[in-house]
């Protein structure tokens, strides 16, 4: 469903996707580690459109589609959503008419009508229990004075609600408590599907063990370096990076 | 000179009144006379530093002659909204639109040239009384045309079950025309009152509207005024607001502006006695080249009265605003509360805005404060909603309601809020932040 071929980016004249290739197949769940500046963020941020970014070379197909020719909506209409790495705090705006407002341009873009209102509320009701937030969390503007672990809780519930076809996750489990890590998790893995995919950024095997993926690559410097199963999460865990990147010049 | 001799020489053109008492002939030769001799206000003039308005002065604008509207194009103007109305074509009253028959005996809603047909004196003693000819070059100029408007009186203890809602319609002419209403409204002791000044019409209209309002609040009594400036984007629209306040009363001001090539806005309230509160709440939006003035003045003249002001500007392409806003508080006026805030949002680099704060504080026991901020749309925060799905231009859109956000929370009537958010965000899947939105999913 995503394939990025040669992939180089560069940002503010420095290039810092060096040519990067990766595949990813309906319900396959891929999971991608790499040192502190090795260009994560920046592939995911590549991939929802972020114009601060420039394509120098390569290509992202998406379901068939050339992804880097779609706007930043589209490709969220299309089902490509990325949770990010710092939720932006957007005063002013509730919680409850952002999940409204996104549902129904998706509905829009496939050619249905606007959500009735109790079945939006009832399917609002549900997500929320799922993701152990309460009510308040709607009437409260998005993401303001939310801590480090209910914005990202209110990441997934974004994505419970809008079910993407391919959730970009990065770095979905910095700053959750052990039990929180346990809920994203879940709610992650409810994302998971024969017809869908994950990518996720994370540092950590703790993240892995809730949400088995399926192929693990190395990011350094701009590359992916080896890419495995879910095995090479635990050498990483044990070794770091230094013994992938033995040898290359750096 | 000539431009100001060619705008009396309206005065010919005017359509007398049936039985016109003569104080009013005075009063309009006051008004002439004044205009006359200070002329149009111009750049020098303290109060008017800002704004230029020579368009209007350079244009020859006559009087309409007739109030034709249909049915249909006034329910197309409106606002759609339960109320007792009366409508005005160009400035002269339209009975056959209006809607007052409902209306209990204690309670009178009528134009300006009945109520100085059927019983003159009651008007004269408050028209002008908080509007002196003084006041502002078009005040005057008011005055010497003064003639039509509304006449509201709500009697001691009547709580108004419906709002008041004055619909002027401004229309296209070869020859563009000039209105000058005149608004009294008198809420008696305990009475309670919702006033909605609506200004709208043709779209390609240039007109002139010069409206003088003036309120006076009885003991306790609570007005809730609307001024909703729709005009077109060539219209000239001046308008001047005041209020005097007793003791316990409550003022609460809606300046709404969305339309006009020039929009310039005075308000003056006067808070006489204890326990008076007055809310500004202000909303300007200009797009194009448009030119929105806003002028607001409390006075604190007793101890313990209380203010409130919050004011949003909204300016887009190359708009111009203007905020002046004024908070005095007399000698000996201890333990006033007067709070000013004004924010103003820049969605283009060639919008301007020219924002004032004064606070004139002659008593030691006072709390004050006023701040201004000017800003620009959160690019992380347009893309945030962008990558939901949201297209941009609705993002903007929400973005830009959200920072109206105090102010469009407190407008209570959905049916000018819903304008509103249509004009700053275009068609939205919802009302913006809709409560009830919000209390089904508590439910
Ligand atoms: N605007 C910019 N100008 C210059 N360099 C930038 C800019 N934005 C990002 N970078 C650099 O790009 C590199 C990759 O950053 P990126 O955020 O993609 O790393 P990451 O792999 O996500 O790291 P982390 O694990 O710390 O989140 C970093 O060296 C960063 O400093
Ligand atoms: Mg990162």
């Amino acid at each position: 469903m995503l394939e990025i071929k040669d992939l180089h980016a560069s940002v503010d004249g420095k290039i810092i996707l060096k040519g990067i290739n990766l595949t990813i197949n309906p319900g396959e769940v891929h999971a991608i580690m790499g040192p502190n500046g090795a260009g994560k963020s920046t592939l995911s941020a590549v991939l929802a459109g972020n114009d601060g970014y420039e394509v120098t070379q390569g290509s992202i197909t998406f379901e068939g589609k050339d992804l880097l020719e779609m706007e930043v909506e589209e490709r969220a209409r299309a089902g490509l959503l990325m949770g990010f790495q710092y939720p932006v705090e957007i005063p002013g705006v509730k919680n409850v008419y952002l999940l409204k407002a996104a549902l129904n341009a998706q509905r829009e873009a496939r050619g249905e009508e606007e959500i009735p209102a109790p079945e939006f509320m009832k399917l609002i009701r549900e997500k929320l229990a799922y993701m152990k937030m309460d009510n308040s969390f709607l009437q409260r503007a998005v993401n303001e004075g939310f801590s480090g672990g209910e914005k990202k809780r209110n990441e997934i519930l974004q994505m419970l609600v809008l079910q993407p076809r391919l959730a970009l996750l990065d770095e979905i489990d910095s700053g959750l408590d052990v039990d929180a890590m346990k809920v994203v998790a879940e709610g992650v893995n409810s994302l998971r599907g024969a017809d869908r995919g994950i990518l996720m950024v994370t540092h950590y095997q703790r993240l892995l063990d809730h949400i088995v993926p399926d192929v693990v690559h190395v990011l350094v410097d701009g590359r992916v370096v080896k890419s495995g199963d879910k095995s090479l999460a635990l050498d990483v865990e044990e070794r770091g990076y230094d013994w992938l990147t033995e040898g290359s010049v750096a | 000179m000539s431009q100001v001799q060619g705008f009396l020489d309206q005065l010919g053109a005017r359509q007398p009144l049936d039985a016109e008492p003569s104080w009013i002939a005075a009063r309009r030769q006051a008004g002439a006379a004044r205009f006359e001799a200070v002329g149009f206000p111009g750049r020098k003039d303290e109060e008017w530093k800002y704004t230029d308005v020579s368009a209007i002065a350079r244009q020859s604008f006559t009087l309409a002659d007739s109030n034709e509207l249909s049915a249909e194009q006034c329910d197309a103007f409106s606002i759609g909204i339960d109320a007792y109305r009366l409508v005005f074509v160009d400035g002269i009253f339209n009975s056959s639109l209006s809607d007052v028959d409902a209306l209990g005996s204690d309670v009178t809603v009528e134009p300006l040239s009945r109520a100085l047909a059927d019983n003159h004196e009651a008007v004269g003693g408050q028209l002008g009384r908080l509007n002196n000819v003084d006041f502002s070059p078009f005040s005057a100029l008011n005055t010497a045309f003064m003639g039509e408007g509304a006449v509201i009186r709500i009697g001691r203890r009547v709580v108004l079950d419906k709002p008041v809602y004055l619909l002027f319609v401004s229309r296209h002419h070869e020859t563009p025309v000039m209105s000058h209403p005149r608004i009294l409204i008198d809420a008696a002791s305990q009475s309670q009152v919702t006033v909605i000044e609506h200004y709208t019409g043709d779209s390609e209209a240039a007109n002139l509207t010069n409206v003088v309002s003036e309120v006076f609040t009885g003991k306790g009594a609570q007005v809730v005024h609307y001024r909703l400036q729709e005009a077109a984007t060539s219209e000239f629209h001046i308008s001047s607001l005041h209020i005097e306040q007793t003791r316990d009363s409550h003022f609460r001001s809606f300046n709404l502006n969305l339309g006009a090539a020039i929009a310039r806005n005075d308000i003056v309230a006067e808070l006489n006695d204890e326990n008076a509160v007055c809310d500004y709440y202000g909303l300007f939006f200009g797009r194009g080249r448009q030119h929105m003035d806003n002028h607001t003045k409390v006075h604190h003249n007793a101890p313990r009265t209380f203010s409130n002001e919050n004011y949003k500007g909204i300016l887009d392409d190359r708009a111009r605003g203007v905020f002046n806003g004024l908070v005095h508080i007399k000698r000996d006026a201890q333990q006033v509360r007067g709070y000013q805030s004004n924010a103003n949002l820049l969605l283009s680099d060639r919008a301007e805005i020219d924002t004032k704060p004064e606070l004139l504080i002659y008593a030691d026991d006072v709390q004050c404060s006023h701040g201004t901020t000017t800003g620009q749309l959160d690019e992380k925060a347009i893309f945030a909603l962008r990558a939901r799905g949201i297209d941009e231009a609705m993002a903007r859109g929400l973005l830009t309601l959200a920072f109206a956000g105090e102010v469009m929370e407190s407008v209570t009537l959905p049916s000018i809020a819903t304008r509103i958010e249509r004009a700053v965000a275009g068609k939205l899947p919802d009302r913006f932040n809709l409560q009830d939105l919000v209390e089904a999913a508590d439910a």
